[in-house]
């Protein structure tokens, strides 16, 4: 049910992917999608595919799991599949009356799919291998040279993190409430659209009650403990790069050099 | 997953019309899982549940039918309630229930009587303005006004203050009584369990460990130790004093009767304390 919602999803494990440090993984990540917009050519994407396989496959995460993950954008994806296919002028292979497909089309529109695919399942690796408090640390560090300019990096970070935390909670507290109103015979699922809008008052009105509830206790929780933002925070287990981490280093440059000189002689 | 596991594994038990039913277990016992199998929000993945002559585990059976029959109050119902009155949102349920507007409003006013609040005074006021005991009794009116042929309370005493603690049970109590109905009571309090139920059944990581009336499941100290349950307070006095060879029965639930025994033993000793002082005297 409402459990089902994968919204960066973790994918427990104790892979090498997994104990990566987080800021590596990031700026992997990144790396990764600008070079699949630096690749124009089929061996390119070959490429990309073949390390993200064995990012996958060293990662231990199950390929149809993450295939799963696809499944909101499939209508994207056949859109603009369907676009590129019928919309572009060039050698016409097949046509009947104002539809046509052209070699042109057929070539940009798989060459689209595949970048989409690959982009959506290279950062979707990044979710899975990563906790999610390990992310947001992450991101902290990779920030904190822009608080120079005045960024709230130690901010931004910390609201990602209560952020991230509370899907969950609230998601049970949602499921709880549902169930509450269900035990008294309420029904989400039949009637009209006006009909269904109104039977979600009784789940958004506790829900928004319990929703303050918790932000207050854990601003008080926080100010108990002497919380006052990120000035001189220390932390109590340090990010140190390990030799798995410059290893990946050395990977992702040799991957950069390769796809920049693929995409250069080709 | 890797992180699935299975909730709940054979579990087999009856109850009969009338009876208070009481349900205890640890913590994460998969007591909450059980009852919500019971009034139909979650499906068992193999077996039966029968209520009166209706499985309520056959694939086409109408949700509205099962949730009439058995009304099942969450832990902490206050935090379901959303209306603008008491009123409203105890009739929440009976006009799921599709009823006419005069019955909800006899069943409202009968239902909000029944957890022991006046009715003119509470039925114009916000829930959200009340006490945490007078929210929770709205809360389980807004089931009791249902009047569901069983009725389910998990923990219903959780977080209350003593005097509330009490108040809730009596209401509890009172309700089983006028209505006649199965009750369902899920509690971590012993003496409670003990006191008004009469029958128990003792769950553990997902199994049922025993079930039978108060006696026989707190003779069973031992097995209820392994999976981490006290005896009531009251038992667990009249078992040490046993112990010190006092001349008491076993397994004694209520204070009423643990008093008169434990009199009854000092009187004895008394009395054999004095033939002994007399004994002395006369050699």
């Amino acid at each position: 049910m409402i459990r089902d919602i994968t919204l960066g999803q973790y994918f427990p494990g104790n892979s090498w992917v997994h104990r990566l440090d987080p800021r590596i993984k990031i700026i992997a990540t990144l790396l990764f999608l600008i070079e699949l917009f630096i690749v124009d050519n089929f061996i390119g994407f070959g490429i990309a595919a073949v390390c993200l396989g064995v990012v996958i496959a060293v990662s231990g995460v199950p390929v149809g799991y993450i295939l799963r993950g696809l499944r909101p954008i499939l209508m994207i994806l056949i859109f603009t599949f369907a676009l590129n296919i019928f919309m572009v002028n060039g050698r016409v292979l097949w046509q009947w009356k104002f539809l046509h497909i052209t070699a042109e089309g057929l070539e940009l529109a798989v060459f689209m799919a595949i970048r989409l695919i690959l982009l959506l399942m290279g950062s979707s690796m990044l979710t899975l291998c990563t906790r999610p408090l390990a992310l947001t640390d992450g991101i902290e560090r990779l920030l904190s040279p822009f608080k120079k300019i005045g960024l709230p990096a130690h901010d931004i970070a910390m609201m990602m993190t209560i952020a991230l935390r509370f899907i969950p909670t609230l998601l049970e507290e949602a499921d709880k409430i549902m169930k509450a109103q269900q035990a008294r015979g309420a029904d989400f699922e039949s009637g009209n659209i006006i009909r269904r809008a109104k039977s979600l008052i009784p789940i958004l009105v506790p829900l928004f009650v319990s929703a303050f509830r918790i932000a207050q206790d854990l601003a008080l929780a926080m100010e108990a403990r002497c919380y006052r933002g990120g000035e001189n925070r220390t932390r109590m287990n340090g990010m140190k790069f390990a030799k798995r981490d410059y290893a990946a280093i050395v990977m992702m440059v040799a991957f950069l050099a390769v796809i920049i000189a693929e995409s250069w002689l080709l | 997953m890797p992180t699935e596991s299975l909730a709940l594994d054979d579990v087999s038990f009856e109850i009969a019309d009338g009876q208070m039913f009481g349900i205890i277990g640890h913590t994460g016992s998969g007591k909450s899982t059980l009852l919500q199998h019971l009034n139909g929000l979650l499906k068992p993945e193999s077996g039966h549940i029968i209520i009166g002559d209706v499985d309520i585990t056959e694939p086409d059976i109408a949700m509205t039918e099962i949730r009439k029959r058995i009304g099942l109050v969450f832990q902490y119902p206050e935090y379901q309630l959303f209306e603008e009155t008491v009123a409203k949102d105890v009739a929440f349920g009976p006009r799921n229930l599709g009823l006419a507007e005069e019955e909800i409003q006899e069943r409202v006013r009968e239902a909000i009587e029944l957890v022991g609040l006046d009715y003119e005074t509470f039925k114009e006021r916000s829930p959200f303005e009340l006490s945490g005991g007078q929210k929770r009794r709205v809360a389980i009116a807004g089931v009791i006004a249902m009047r569901p042929e069983a009725l389910i309370l998990d923990e219903p005493t959780a977080g209350l203050d003593p005097k509330a603690h009490k108040d809730v049970l009596k209401m509890v109590e009172e309700v089983h009584r006028r209505t006649g109905n199965i009750t369902i009571l899920v509690s971590h309090n012993m003496a409670d369990i003990a006191r008004l139920c009469d029958r128990v059944l003792v769950i553990d990581s997902g199994r049922v460990v025993t079930v039978g009336t108060p006696k026989e499941v707190f003779s069973r100290r031992r097995e209820l130790a392994e999976v981490g349950l006290d005896l009531p307070p009251v038992t667990q006095l009249t078992e040490a004093l046993r112990q010190r060879g006092f001349q008491i029965d076993e397994t004694i639930l209520s204070v009423e009767e643990a008093a008169e025994q434990i009199a009854a033993c000092l009187k004895a000793r008394n009395t054999h304390n004095t033939q002994n002082v007399r004994r002395t005297e006369d050699k």
